[in-house]
This record gives C-alpha cells, sequence and structure tokens, in this order.
C-alpha cells in the first residue's frame, strides 16, 4: 500500500499510468469501434487530417489512418508484453541460478548469454523472423530470444551480490532449501532492478517490433505502427502524416511505459527519491 | 591475476567464442526451407533444372552438411569468408569495403552519447527532484522511446527539407570528388544527421543510468564520511560518487555493443549510409548467406574486443574487481 501510495503521488508515474490505460482502451474497443478492419480502403489516397469522416487523414491507399492506428495498437502491445514475459521469464531463472551458484553452472550460462551478446542481435533477430516467415509468433519469439541475456545479466549481477550478504548467511544457517533462498530471500531484494529493466524492456520489445516491420519484416497480414512508416517511405515528403502520425503513437506508447518504469524505480526504491 | 596473462587468456577466449559463433550461425542458416542456388537461380530468370544443380556443385551444396561445416571452418580460419552469392565477389571483401563507414558511424555515437549522457545524468543527479532532474529525466525518456528510424526520418525532414541545413543521404556529396580537407568536411556534414540520431538513443540510456546510480551512491555512508571530512563537493562528486557510479555505465556500454549494430542497420537504411548495417539487410532479403555468415563472424569478433576494452575498464574504475 505504502509502494502503491509512493508510486501514484508522482505525477509522471500517473500520467504514464493513464496514457496507457487509454492505449490499451483503443486497443481493446478498435474491433468494436472500426468493424471494418483497417485494410479496407475508404476514400481517394492521401487525404490530409481533417477530410470528411477522416480525423487523420487516408494513407497512399486510401486506407484510414486513424483505423490503422488503431489497430496497430493491438500488434505494440500485445507483442511487447509476450515477448517481455517471455524474455524475464528466461533471464529471472538463468540469471537467479548462475549468480547464486557460481562455478560451473554460472559459466556455462554466461557463455550462452555472452553468445547472444557478442552476436548483433537485431541482424540475428532478422534472420530469425525472415526464416521463420514472418509472423507475429516468429516476432515474439525472435524478441524474447534475443531479450533475457539482458534480463540474465542484471538477475545475475544482483544475485552475486546479494549471496554474500548477512540475511542469505542467516538463511543458509538456518538451514533453508536453496530453491527457498533463491526465490523468497534474494529476489524480493533484487526485484527493483527486475522491475526496472522488465518495464523498459517492454518498451523496447515495442520499438524493435515497428523496426521489423518498417523493414517489412513483419507479420504481413497485420497493420502495425512500424509497417505504415514503412508502407509511406515515398509519400513522406507530400502527405508527413503517413509516417509522422505512426512515429507519434510508437512514442506516446513507449513513453508512458518510461513513465511507468520511472515510478516504479521510484516507489520501489526509496534511497533514489530522497 | 596479471593484466597481461588476463588479455591474452581474453584472447583465445575470443577465437573459441567466435568458433561458437561459427558453427551455431552456419546451422542457424541452413535451417531455413530451400537453398540459395534456388534463390540465386530466380534471380538469373532461368530456374532450369540442370542450373540450379550446376550452381550447387559450384557453392558446394550436394555436398553433406558436416563436410560444408569442416571445409568453411577450415577456410575461415585461413581468412577466407568465401564467395558473396549475390555479389559474385570474396566477402572479406566486401565487409571491409563496408566497415569503416559503420566504425566510423558508430564511434562518432558512441563517443556522443557517453558524453552527452554522463554529463545531462549528472546534472539531473545533482538535485533530485528538482526541475532540472525533471527536464533532464523527461527529455532522456523521450529520446529513449522514439522510434530511431522513424527519428532518422525526421531529422530528413527538418533539417535536410524544410532547413535545407544537411544533405539527407549518404556519405558524401555524389560526383563531388573532394579532396583533402575538404572530402573530410563533406563526410563531417553527412555524419550529422544519422549520427546523432543514433546517438540520442544511447545518450538517454546512459542519462538515466548515471542519474539513478549517481543518487543511488550518494546516499551511502562513505559519502557522508567523505563530506564530513571537509571534501569540497566538486571532488566528492567527482572521486568518490561518479567513479562508483560509472561501474554500471561501464556494464551497460558492453552490453550495448551488439544493439548498436542492429541500430546501425535501421539508422543507415534510413539515411543510405554504405555501411555493414545496410550491407546485412540486403544480405538477408537477398539470402546471401555466406555473406551474412560473414557479417556475423567480423560483427562478433569486433563485439567480444570492445566487451574486452570494456572489462579491463571494469577493473580500473573498481579495484575491488578481480580480472578472472
Amino acid at each position: 500500500m505504502r509502494f502503491l501510495r509512493a508510486f501514484l503521488s508522482r505525477p509522471v508515474a500517473l500520467t504514464g499510468l493513464v496514457l496507457f490505460a487509454a492505449i490499451v482502451a483503443v486497443a481493446l474497443a478498435a474491433p468494436l469501434l472500426f468493424a471494418r478492419g483497417p485494410f479496407a480502403i475508404v476514400g481517394m489516397p492521401l487525404l490530409p487530417p481533417g477530410a470528411p469522416g477522416l480525423l487523420a487523414g487516408s494513407d497512399v491507399l486510401g486506407r484510414d489512418m486513424a483505423v490503422g492506428l488503431a489497430y496497430g495498437a493491438r500488434i505494440s502491445l500485445l507483442v511487447g508484453i509476450a515477448s517481455t514475459l517471455g524474455a524475464v521469464g528466461i533471464g529471472v531463472l538463468l540469471g537467479a541460478v548462475a549468480g547464486y551458484y557460481g562455478g560451473l553452472v554460472d559459466d556455462l550460462l554466461m557463455r550462452v548469454t555472452e553468445f547472444f551478446q557478442i552476436i548483433p542481435s537485431f541482424v540475428l533477430l532478422m534472420v530469425l523472423v525472415a526464416f521463420l516467415q514472418p509472423s507475429l509468433a516468429s516476432t515474439v519469439i525472435g524478441i524474447a530470444l534475443i531479450s533475457w541475456p539482458q534480463v540474465a545479466r542484471v538477475v545475475r549481477g544482483e544475485f552475486l551480490a546479494l549471496r554474500a550478504r548477512e540475511f542469505v548467511q542467516a538463511a543458509k544457517t538456518l538451514g533453508l532449501s536453496d530453491a527457498r533462498i533463491i526465490f523468497a530471500e534474494i529476489l524480493p531484494n533484487a526485484l527493483p532492478p527486475i522491475l526496472v529493466v522488465s518495464s523498459m524492456m517492454v518498451g523496447s520489445a515495442i520499438l524493435t517490433e515497428s523496426a521489423l516491420s518498417f523493414l517489412g519484416l513483419g507479420d504481413p497480414n497485420l497493420l502495425s505502427w512500424g509497417s505504415m512508416i514503412g508502407g509511406s517511405r515515398s509519400a513522406m515528403w507530400v502527405a508527413w502524416w503517413t509516417t509522422v502520425l505512426p512515429g507519434l503513437c510508437i512514442m506516446v506508447t513507449v513513453l508512458a511505459l518510461a513513465f511507468i518504469g520511472d515510478g516504479l524505480n521510484d516507489a520501489l526504491n526509496p534511497r533514489g527519491r530522497r | 591475476m596479471n593484466r597481461l596473462h588476463y588479455i591474452a587468456m581474453r584472447l583465445v577466449k575470443t577465437a573459441l567464442v567466435t568458433i561458437a559463433v561459427v558453427v551455431l550461425s552456419f546451422f542457424l542458416i541452413r535451417l531455413a526451407p530451400g537453398d540459395a542456388a534456388t534463390v540465386m537461380a530466380g534471380q538469373s530468370g532461368y530456374a532450369d533444372e540442370a542450373f540450379v544443380k550446376s550452381l550447387r556443385a559450384e557453392y558446394g551444396l550436394d555436398r553433406p552438411l558436416p563436410v560444408q561445416l569442416w571445409k568453411y571452418l577450415g577456410a575461415v580460419a585461413q581468412g577466407d569468408l568465401g564467395t558473396s552469392y549475390a555479389r559474385r565477389m570474396p566477402v572479406l571483401e566486401v565487409i571491409l569495403q563496408r566497415l569503416p563507414n559503420t566504425l566510423l558511424l558508430d564511434a562518432f555515437a558512441l563517443v556522443v552519447a557517453i558524453a552527452g549522457g554522463v554529463w545531462l545524468g549528472g546534472l539531473a543527479a545533482r538535485r533530485p527532484g528538482s526541475a532540472g532532474d525533471a527536464a533532464v529525466t523527461v527529455l532522456s525518456m523521450l529520446f529513449y522511446a522514439v522510434p530511431q528510424f522513424w527519428l532518422g526520418m525526421m531529422a530528413v525532414l527538418l533539417f535536410a527539407v524544410w532547413l535545407a541545413w544537411l544533405p539527407p543521404f549518404g556519405i558524401e556529396t555524389m560526383g563531388a570528388d573532394y579532396t583533402g580537407l575538404a572530402r573530410v568536411a563533406d563526410v563531417a556534414s553527412h555524419m550529422i544527421l544519422p549520427g546523432m540520431t543514433l546517438a540520442l538513443y544511447y545518450l538517454a540510456g546512459y542519462a538515466r543510468l548515471t542519474r539513478t546510480a549517481m543518487i543511488e551512491v550518494a546516499g551511502q555512508d562513505f559519502v557522508k564520511t567523505a563530506r564530513a571530512k571537509g571534501i569540497r563537493e566538486g571532488q566528492v562528486r567527482r572521486r568518490h560518487i561518479l567513479r562508483n557510479a560509472l561501474i554500471p555505465l561501464i556494464t551497460y556500454a558492453g552490453l550495448q555493443a551488439s544493439t548498436l549494430v542492429g541500430g546501425s542497420v535501421l539508422v543507415e537504411n534510413v539515411f543510405s549510409w554504405p555501411g555493414i548495417g545496410t550491407l546485412a539487410y540486403e544480405a538477408v532479403t537477398a539470402r546471401d548467406n555466406p555473406l551474412l555468415l560473414g557479417i556475423f563472424i567480423v560483427t562478433a569478433i569486433l563485439i567480444s574486443l570492445f566487451n574486452l576494452v570494456t572489462d579491463i575498464a571494469y577493473s580500473l574504475a573498481d579495484p575491488r574487481v578481480e580480472l578472472a
């Protein structure tokens, strides 16, 4: 409760939460509001925002930009949240085991994370998605697979630092099981950095998805903010709204998540507030 | 452990990791359905069965996979990365042509990002909760939240099209044939937009991290002790707080090396910068497997070396950390 009050008392965090809730609402309501779907052609191409019936104008093919933007929110949120859950799951488990036990387990896991770290992850992602055939599933799996080492490193570092602390030694002396020490004693103390990394990761997964679909490597059957920008590159000079509006949507969404992450950081870490 | 000994060990490790990268990416690339011979035949216009067969024989694709891997490893060990399918040129030659352009862009971006980020983060950490702190925090979040490719497009719209201050794309003015200083100035003017586009994202990260780390360290007892001893505030901030706050920053720099290459793919794509990033994109879309493998290997070696440097920097910043 004190944490919740601390979180909500910060205007930045509150702003982030309200923005994020609004985006979630639009994403959920999109099929109800615009039953025709984002691919329906509604008029002449490249009509400016404010043209009759077109709040955000039309794109290069004469599709309603507003509908595209609403449907795009669904893709961004889905990919961002699903791939982060995957990455945090793998990263926390492997990082905790490596940091707590050290030795051979640590060595092995660190070699694996190092492999992921020295290979350019976005290029690896492009290859994975291109070869698995671009789809929503391959995008989520790909992003989770390239993101987890980041979580693992942070978790391992925290565990490495915390395992030598008195409360862990006390828990060991009391005869608690390793699993209990890892998940009930150390993990709660390592949570603040994990939460901050996760909240940043949802945002960066959304950015990564937009980059993939911008390059034409997203699901071809779905309209996402990135593919809207990629598809209007040639129209950018004459119809600014075709590239500016989807980009703003991405930015506001990632910004809302960053605000939430920042609020979490400060609420969870009273030392940083003062 | 002795530092030289440590570096030698790490170089051996880098070589081993590189071999692992070669083997794993070799198999990863073969996972895809179909092979490059069909792609090449498709590009050349006639996909006659005999022609596809002759292509397979020419590139050794008709031999068993382990044999192909063994031959490939042997060739790589001698510095031969094979022949690009799409360009009909040695892979190493293609990569070395493009690599300096990317290194130039990335080095510029990294320097701007670290210098700017540490400065802004330190500024914000001085008075947590003040208006200045809020401004730096919001600004750094904004840079972090902007899609890099989109920021690049907006920068082109603003600075190249509307204001016409800077060239919109490429690495130098086509057909101008500048030499000496004029050429340096020309390349520099082309580098500003893509370089800043690339830098701002990382700058945001460094600013956030510096702020968090400095506030964290500033609350610790040894800082109070330092102040109580009467050490001047500037000294406390630089020698006591910043130095301890540097440690997560160094980790971050090591972690970001591979994403810098990824960022280059997008930014180079937007600005038609002839570097490794555009090359990687072309290789993926053309299914140019030897070129893709070559890019993985070369970038993996470079990132390993960069990580070695950050590890050494880590031990210099924090003498408690032992190199092992």
